[in-house]
């Protein structure tokens, strides 16, 4: 009796943590389109409720009724499994974020690798997409985005490894409470600057979309992709950019914490300060979107191996010198 | 402990039969996602035994890195199109001695490591280590790792540094004849090297040296 309990309270938890972002990933996609808009002096889609709001829920409903075409020359299962790998890679790495200081799902040792674990697994998804449908363009982007998501992973990896060194701890509530005087942000913000155009060429957001260049490969990997399919891709990529915006928040933007200790701040509570800094985040990528050209694809490997890998390298030395000449280094708990 | 149990077989099932389909699979790309799979299972047994870190770091390096390359190459080679036949023709029979020789081979060692460890447990204890409660499994092994074994630890990573070196030094080729783009050529090009303005007669037209 006591086990059906303890099920039927983590089923209840996840729920309770999936549906809500589930329902922000819809949402999120219309506040991209809005801020798009914006920048471009146009209206964005404001025709289905108050603002437009309702306009994520209109396009879901069209995906659900249109028809799902598998190819007949494609690997079917793999075909069918990709989009769902992508959703669920999306959706499994918010078990560990910190929403406020109780308000976590697995409060687990090693949170920051499991997150980088799942996010660098996400390429998976488009790999498999981009083969089993067994066409040009689909497998092009594939095999670009193959390239593009391990050389920036590297980077994000050596990013980590900067704010470990302050924090000593791999638990990602650790790493919010070591920024209660300080948020990282300020030391390390040469990083937090290389972190978030990383995360920009990891989720293929434009200026890094070159999987899915529209000019040059149709649509990508999901060229061949329609319907619900095509909407669990377009899903589990928006996911993983709150994913990411998340990430950025709890490494270097205090997570959870308000920015002073002052009575004012504390009376909004946590979950929202950390809402507040992943929406912060997350207009901070539609304005790239809205605003920078597509890179070529040998500037962007440059970019990623000649000048972020040794930049974040170089600072892991400068940081661990700096921590270690002045006697910062978290101490063994 | 039932659940501990059952998510132990389910896991090594899972992790032995794609380790046979990796070799089964007619299709190499299937053959690589058998590994990743395969892979997967391994990192979650480790989950399992309590070596947390371990396990992030397989999903990390071998499935977040490795696997990617394999099927990378794999799929770029296009090695898909040769169908995998196992007994089937003469060409791919020929290995499979010299396969039967190496894995019978490590077989043996790990016979020979368990069956030390089952019946001399101490034969290694030669360091120092504790093994605490309180700390966590990424300290504990920082502890090992940075202090007792420094030397070790370096060495492989010096290593990987030169089998990284040599792979480069292999596959280098200086091409001749290629166009290359320099960022600081291209940004600091003035209006006067790009531009000419030409008077033109009419009806005369013009040439310009390209």
């Amino acid at each position: 009796m006591n086990s059906l309990y303890i099920l039927f309270d983590e089923i209840y938890r996840i729920l309770f943590l999936l549906i809500p972002v589930l329902v922000t990933v819809a949402m999120i996609v219309w506040l991209d389109r809005r801020v798009w808009a914006f920048v471009q002096k146009r209206r964005g889609p404001n025709v289905v409720g108050p603002f437009g709001l309702l306009q994520s829920v209109a396009d879901a409903l069209k995906y659900i009724f249109k028809e799902i075409i598998i190819p007949a020359s494609s690997n079917k299962l793999i075909f069918i499994i990709a989009p769902i790998i992508t959703m669920t890679l999306a959706l499994i790495a918010w078990a560990v974020i910190p929403f406020s200081e109780n308000l976590i799902l697995a409060d687990i040792n090693v949170g920051i690798l499991y997150l980088f674990a799942i996010s660098s697994l996400g390429v998976y998804g488009i790999i498999m997409g981009g083969w089993a449908s067994n066409s040009k363009y689909p497998f092009l982007g594939a095999i670009r985005s193959a390239a593009q998501m391990v050389s920036y992973e590297v980077s994000i990896g050596v990013i980590i490894i900067n704010v470990l060194l302050f924090t000593g701890s791999l638990n990602l509530k650790d790493i919010v409470l070591a920024q209660q005087n300080m948020w990282f942000v300020l030391p390390l913000f040469p990083m937090f600057v290389i972190f978030f155009i990383s995360a920009l060429a990891e989720t293929n957001r434009p200026p890094f979309d070159l999987p899915e260049a529209e000019a040059e490969l149709v649509a990508g990997y999901q060229t061949e992709y329609s319907g619900m399919m095509y909407a669990m891709f377009w899903l589990g990529e928006y996911a993983n950019i709150l994913l990411m915006c998340a990430m950025g928040s709890v490494l270097f933007l205090g997570g959870w914490l308000p920015p002073m200790d002052i009575g004012i701040f504390s009376l909004i509570p946590a979950p929202f300060w950390f809402i507040f800094k992943i929406l912060f985040l997350f207009i901070l990528f539609a304005l790239v979107k809205a605003t920078v050209p597509r890179y070529r694809y040998d500037q962007l490997m440059k970019l990623g191996w000649k000048i972020f890998l040794p930049l974040s390298l170089i600072w892991v030395v400068l940081t661990a010198a700096y921590l270690l000449y002045f006697d910062l280094l978290p101490k063994q708990i | 402990m039932v659940a501990h149990a059952v998510f132990f077989y389910l896991f090594s099932f899972i992790a032995i039969v794609s380790a046979i389909m990796v070799t089964v699979a007619r299709n190499t790309v299937h053959s690589v996602f058998f590994l990743i799979l395969d892979f997967i299972s391994i990192s979650c047994l480790f989950i399992m035994i309590g070596a947390e870190f371990l396990g992030m770091i397989m999903l990390i390096v071998y499935v977040g890195a490795v696997a990617v390359l394999f099927l990378f190459v794999v799929m770029m080679l296009n090695v898909a199109q040769q169908k995998n036949q196992w007994f089937a023709s003469t060409k791919s029979s020929s290995h499979i001695p010299i396969g039967l020789l190496v894995s019978l081979i490590i077989f043996f060692e790990l016979i020979i490591v368990v069956g030390g460890w089952k019946y001399k447990p101490d034969l290694l204890n030669s360091s120092t280590i504790t093994i605490s409660e309180t700390t966590t499994n990424t300290h504990s092994l920082g502890n090992v790792l940075y202090t007792d074994y420094i030397h070790l630890f370096q060495l492989s990573g010096m290593i990987l540094l030169v089998a990284m070196i040599g792979a480069i030094v292999l596959t280098f080729r200086e091409r001749s004849g290629v166009k290359r783009q320099s960022y600081f050529q291209q940004i600091s090009r003035e209006k006067n090297d790009g531009v000419e303005v030409v008077d033109v007669k009419s009806n005369k037209g013009v040439k310009i040296d390209v």
